[in-house]
């Protein structure tokens, strides 16, 4: 099986966003970066799985500057057979990323490209159907298991209050959350490996914005918290009523 | 015109719809345009919703439609958009606008904003949309440069008003494609609303220390009518499902009011829920990050406090 996963950059999970005095940008002074979560965790992961069971080679795709190389060679120390970066400078909307990942993936012939659900940045959960959509592929979003048979896939989804299985031949595209695989942490043999591995350097295509963040705000922050006696819970139901308003 | 894809939950029109549908109003008069929904199928009450501010309802009627698939509904949006000549297309930014948004953003190259929170403005000659980011922690006001525009809406983002009045419903003829998709099951849990549709969410995290002690926070849910949720130690434990789990790589919620008993508030967790509208915190320990977060605290053993709202909560209901 020939299989794509598309990896992100976002800053690490405890990071505490701030902004720059303008609010027209993110103060990534000290900003601390990781491979988005679920690319990593579940989309990595599960095509490493397949690539195990039943043979093949996984490429990890990454859309970015140079700076994103160490994130991109721990997908390799991780397992990935090979990697290619399709060279952007400035950080670009989701219809600019998806048109490189789909430009770049034309013609190779992937059974799956794996996303994961969405970055922990932007939180957008866009990029995978806008890839699918321009190569014509069925997509499935928030799938949390996927069993392989020959070239066709079943694949449970997450939705609301539940789940759906679907059944689909390949190739397709596919975005992972919680449960499609276990995160695995790379061993010190795989990150010495992953320094040998390829790691392709593509130019992008042209593509105009379509979107642009004019700003950023940061949530109000909370007044001082209200403390309630622990015995006293009428109190707090009749805040709640009253004050509040929420019940 | 603003063209809201209005989705039926369960086969009925319910709050999902009724949020759209009053969010394309509200866009539609930001821009002095008409406002007008799509229903794909034939579900029942499509002119009720004219009470939240669509003047027509267009109704695409297929058995294509029946089961969901995605690159399907994506023809049919657009065409429809297409054949109206709707500048502005509004979806939900649940389970299905996921595997629909950026397939139409794609398909009409239009600029989208997925997960808006706030209805659009006019900013500096720009039409500009906020939406949360870096999981809550900060909002990002995103302009759309394209003629046709996408925005698909985080659930409970706006307060839903009832404008009155009954909407015209046309049938519309689009050719689809066949599904490449087959859904082979369809499993909801019925009584419970799902959490990112939740106004009012009790949560429980390592301080209930174990599956068997949940009891205190589903009596809890129970009694309000709130829907459950844990923390990820939780989760990843497995003393609840995954599903539950909230936070920045769990489910984000934006509930009216979320009551979090027996954690800490880690940066992680906050993000996921730190739009909800009142925070109350129950823990033991005083120090606690979470209460710096909260509008209400109350500090102390949670299998105490817990039971103790429980039968406040009942009584206040009386």
């Amino acid at each position: 099986m020939k299989l794509l996963v598309c990896v992100s950059k976002t800053p690490e999970t405890t990071t505490k966003i701030q902004l720059t005095a303008d609010g027209k940008n993110i103060d990534t002074t000290g900003v601390q970066y990781i491979m988005n979560p679920y690319d990593e965790w579940y989309a990595l992961v599960r095509a490493l799985e397949l690539k195990e069971s039943a043979g093949g080679t996984v490429t990890i795709l990454n859309v970015g500057p140079a700076d994103n190389d160490s994130i991109i060679r721990k997908g390799l120390a991780i397992g990935a057979d090979d990697a290619v970066r399709i060279d952007v400078t400035d950080e670009k909307d989701s219809l600019f990323t998806a048109r490189q990942i789909a430009e770049y993936a034309r013609g190779k012939d992937y059974d799956i490209i794996f996303f994961g659900k969405e970055t922990i940045s932007y939180n957008a959960s866009e990029v995978g159907a806008m890839v699918a959509e321009f190569l014509d592929l069925p997509y499935i979003g928030d799938a949390i298991a996927l069993e392989m048979e020959g070239g066709s896939a079943t694949v449970t989804r997450d939705i609301e209050g539940g789940e759906e299985v679907i059944e689909v031949a390949t190739p397709i595209a596919l975005s992972a959350a919680k449960g499609l695989a276990e995160q695995r942490i790379p061993n010190m043999r795989g990150i010495m490996m992953a320094k040998r591995k390829p790691l392709e350097v593509v130019a992008a295509v042209d593509y105009p914005d379509t979107t642009r963040i004019a700003g950023y705000t940061k949530p109000e922050e909370k007044g001082s918290v209200k403390l309630i006696d622990p015995e006293n819970m009428d109190e707090l139901v009749r805040l709640l009523h009253e004050e509040a308003k929420v019940i | 015109m603003v063209l809201v894809y209005a989705e039926p939950t369960n086969g009925a029109f319910k709050k999902v719809a009724h949020e759209l549908v009053n969010y394309a109003r509200k866009t539609a008069d930001v821009l002095g345009v008409e406002c007008h929904a799509l229903v794909l199928g034939d579900t029942p009450g499509a002119e009720a919703l004219g009470a939240y501010g669509a003047g027509t309802v267009h109704r695409v009627i297929s058995p294509q439609l029946e089961a969901f698939d995605a690159a399907v509904y994506t023809v049919a949006i657009a065409d429809a958009a297409k054949k109206l000549g709707a500048t502005v297309i509004i979806l939900p930014h649940n389970s299905t606008g996921k595997n629909i948004t950026g397939r139409l953003a794609a398909r009409l190259e239009a600029g989208s904003v997925a997960g808006a929170n706030a209805v659009p403005m006019m900013k500096d000659g720009y039409f500009t949309v906020t939406k949360p980011v870096f999981s809550g922690k900060a909002f990002a006001d995103v302009q759309l440069l394209t003629d046709v525009k996408v925005i698909s809406l985080a659930g409970n983002s706006i307060r839903v008003e009832e404008t009155g009045g009954e909407a015209t419903v046309t049938d519309l003829a689009i050719d689809l494609p066949a599904a490449k998709t087959k859904v082979v099951k369809h499993q909801v849990a019925t009584g419970r609303v799902p959490l990112p549709e939740a106004e009012l969410v009790v949560s429980g995290g390592r301080g209930v220390k174990g599956p068997e002690h949940w009891d205190v926070i589903t009596d809890l849910a129970e009694a309000l009518g709130a829907t459950t949720a844990c923390s990820r130690p939780v989760a990843d434990s497995d003393w609840r499902p995954h599903h539950e789990h909230v936070g920045q790589t769990g489910v984000a919620i934006r509930p009216n009011l979320y009551i979090a008993a027996g954690i800490s508030g880690a940066i992680q967790h906050l993000a996921g829920v730190n739009n909800s509208k009142t925070i109350v915190v129950i823990n033991k320990d005083p120090e606690a990050p979470f209460f710096k977060a909260a509008d209400y605290g109350v500090v102390g053993d949670l299998f105490e406090v817990l039971p103790r709202l429980t039968e406040a909560v009942k009584k206040f209901k009386g």
